[in-house]
């Protein structure tokens, strides 16, 4: 019998009638018209299931942080039905056995497609490339490759990365942070790092790395990805090279897009993250990025660490924020609610476009017949107190704790199964 | 007022008092029996996580004249080496019953976070975080040139004061203009380029990179400690170079107003940052500013537990 998504609202338009059979969007029909075992939609609005191209599930070697599947429970919690899960493990994803080990993790937890990014170079150590093309040809299919947590510095390097990927349609997610500009920095270079005494983060030690990689990009016709753009110059390099034709797509964290550097003054780790949180100007400018085109998606960076490594002294603390369960209500309060997206950009930035960067074939489809079932059915007007013991992740790092935020996702299809009902796991 | 993190929590009357009480605890040095009984039973820890012999003791001395029990605490590891965390370390204190700690940290707002975290509850005073802050230094610098340049009493204002050095990684210089500017003082930075963190136009303070241009106008100046290996990191070509277009020599001595004083928070460099014969002149303060330190943390620990009045 086919399911029946009764009254849901594609793209926040007319209620309509799903009717999902086979994995498939079968039939779209007036709404009460359709048969089958029947889930009330009613006000809520339908979107395909979002892609992440960033999310850490710290497995293999960090499992007391989160693994494939609580990371998998968080994600379709959060509306998701894929994440990028990225190379910086242990060991390092930088050989076919380990993106095929947890793609296969993925697979047996079955809530998301997980694909795995693997390390450009081995190890992460910046110095050899690792085997792309095994990790490309496995079964993981790996297409994009990053050494996220630390920079590909080396332009020699980047360069060859770049040339490499083109033989499998691949992508370099580049880590953009010039590490001698950077060494030991501790939070966003301004006024406020010198009162507070910490080691600041300079925007030129992303914009350097950015105009770089898109210069280089640009030289040997690849294609690049920058991971977590943070600053209001990245967004107008980006903007220089799409403008030239450069072959540049580009992503922005949700905690970008709410969170300033002030909250740093508190001393609390919970707001320790890499890149840093920025500026007002900064966080504006992204948010325009967003809506215009310039920066194609969201991602999460979702960084799961466990409890010790934020109940510290900020310097000693990990850097990272919780993302997966939260970046659809952050979307939503720092894009809709403003009126700088509708529900199509919404879907076009969480889902249609990090699945075309990340050649996800699967995923980022049309809400329209003979799409494959990946769907993120929300309530717009639903909130939500957020509460840092009641997440799906392993780990509790959630700089959003004892926020209300807005919109809720209800229910989600994963290839035409339920993954989440009634805001539960199915 | 529960704890001293930043010379920022200080208002000009709770600087004042701070002060005043200093002096009155400073005339207890003058007499043969130098303890009083004001702090008796209360326990006071000092939790040191860098190595600072100066600092500790000062601040057990302080607590000791004022009759309290001492713990010091070396903590080698913090969780940065894997050794005992803050959080544990503040737990164990907390058990022990420590009334106040004063905390010593590589790290900065490390005391911040011992203070807002809900790991302790006694007082908490910084004594010197990382590269933020070091609020006790400050009020004693604060009280000696009181003392030198207005008489011992009131605040100091107009009072014309230069801070020369690696301003960039001094917890000193930060307290300091924070709290010369809430005494009324006009303080002016001077330091290359390179050791000036982002930002410091912003400060309440002036910024020259020309010590020569400004000696002759002001009526005190510290000498902060610059750590030859800095030229490492190309802060500076060599210490050679710094010495000569920073440090404090007698050439450079005598163009400063008859009147002025010469402080250090030490350990001084010599032949760095001041040459062997500024430091050794009557002009240098350093001896009179340990001493200091003791009145002035005695003062510090005596109002955050005895209590001091909230203002308005």
């Amino acid at each position: 019998m086919p399911l029946v998504l009764r009254g849901a609202r594609p793209y926040g338009e007319e209620a309509v009638d799903l009717v999902i059979a086979d994995g498939l969007i079968v039939n779209i029909a007036p709404v009460g018209s359709a048969d089958g075992d029947v889930i009330d939609c009613d006000g809520l609005i339908a979107l395909p299931g979002f892609v992440d191209l960033h999310t850490h599930l710290r497995e293999p070697g960090r499992e007391d942080a989160e693994t494939v599947e609580s990371g998998s429970r968080a994600a379709a919690l959060g509306g998701f039905t894929c994440v990028h899960a990225m190379a910086n493990t242990s060991p390092v994803a930088d050989t076919a056995g380990v993106v095929e080990q947890v793609w296969r993790l993925g697979e047996r937890a079955g809530l998301v497609d997980v694909r795995p990014v693997g390390a450009v170079t081995i190890g992460l150590s910046g110095e050899r490339m690792a085997e792309i093309g095994a990790m490309a040809n496995s079964e993981a299919q790996v297409r994009v490759f990053s050494d996220d947590g630390k920079c590909v510095h080396d332009a020699a390097l980047m360069r060859r990365a770049l040339e490499y990927v083109k033989a499998f349609d691949g992508v370099v997610a580049q880590h953009a942070q010039e590490p001698r500009l950077t060494e030991n920095a501790q939070m966003n270079e301004g006024i406020l790092s010198g009162q507070l005494g910490l080691t600041g983060w300079p925007a030129v030690a992303e914009e350097a790395i950015i105009a770089r990689d898109v210069l280089l990009a640009q030289h040997v016709d690849s294609r690049l990805h920058v991971c977590h753009v943070s600053t209001a110059g990245s967004v107008e390099v980006i903007r220089w090279a799409k403008g030239r034709g450069v072959n540049v797509t580009a992503e922005v964290c949700p905690h970008h897009l709410i969170l300033t550097e002030d909250l740093v003054a508190s001393y609390d780790p919970i707001y320790k993250v890499n890149p840093p949180l920025r500026t007002a100007a900064d966080v504006e400018a992204l948010r325009e990025a967003l809506a215009d085109g310039t920066i194609d998606a969201i991602a999460t960076d979702h960084a799961p660490h466990p409890h010790e490594d934020k109940d510290c002294e900020w310097g000693a603390a990990a850097f990272g924020m919780l993302g997966l369960e939260t970046a659809f209500s952050i979307a939503v309060k720092t894009m809709i609610e403003p009126g700088l997206l509708d529900w199509r950009g919404l879907a076009d930035r969480m889902s249609v476009a990090p699945a075309r960067i990340g050649r996800v074939r699967e995923q980022g489809h049309a809400i329209e017949v003979g799409s494959i079932a990946n769907i993120a059915l929300v309530d717009p007007t639903g909130t939500r107190v957020i509460s840092s013991d009641r997440l799906a992740s392993k780990s509790r790092n959630t700089p959003y704790a004892s926020m209300e935020l807005p919109g809720t996702v209800v229910h989600v299809l994963y290839g035409g199964n339920i993954t989440v009902r009634d805001g539960a796991l199915a | 007022m529960k704890h001293l993190l930043s010379a920022a929590d200080l208002d000009r009357d709770q600087a004042i008092m701070i002060l005043d009480t200093a002096a009155e605890l400073a005339s207890l040095t003058d007499r043969s029996v130098k303890k009083l009984p004001t702090l008796r039973g209360r326990t006071v820890v000092n939790l040191f996580f860098e190595d600072s012999t100066r600092t500790r003791i000062s601040f057990e001395v302080a607590a000791k004249r004022l009759s309290a029990d001492v713990i010091n605490f070396a903590a080698k590891g913090s969780s940065v080496s894997k050794g005992e965390s803050l959080k544990d370390t503040a737990l164990t204190l907390e058990a022990m019953g420590a009334d106040a700690v004063v905390i010593r940290h590589n790290l900065s707002g490390a005391p911040h976070r011992l203070a807002t975290a809900g790991w302790i509850g006694g007082s908490v005073v910084n004594a010197g975080d990382g590269t933020h802050e070091h609020p006790t230094q400050a009020l004693l610098d604060a009280f000696t040139m009181r003392k030198h340049l207005r008489n011992g009493s009131g605040d100091l204002d107009g009072v014309r004061v230069g801070i020369v050095g690696d301003v960039l990684h001094s917890r000193v210089a930060r307290s300091n203009v924070l709290l010369l500017r809430t005494l009324g003082a006009h303080v002016t930075l001077v330091a290359p380029p390179t050791l000036l963190p982002l930002g410091v136009e912003t400060w309440p303070c002036d910024v020259s990179y020309d010590i020569d241009s400004v000696l002759p106008r002001l009526d005190a100046i510290m000498m902060l400690r610059v750590q030859g290996e800095r030229m490492h990191d190309a802060y500076f070509p060599s210490a050679l170079e710094y010495s000569r277009l920073y440090g404090l020599d007698s050439a450079r001595m005598a163009r400063l107003p008859e009147h002025a004083v010469i402080l250090h928070p030490g350990p001084m460099n010599r032949g760095m940052e001041i040459s062997a014969d500024v430091a050794d002149s009557p002009r240098s303060l350093m001896v009179e500013q340990v001493a200091n330190g003791v009145s002035v943390r005695m003062a510090v620990l005596y109002l955050l537990l005895g209590g001091m009045k909230e203002n308005d």
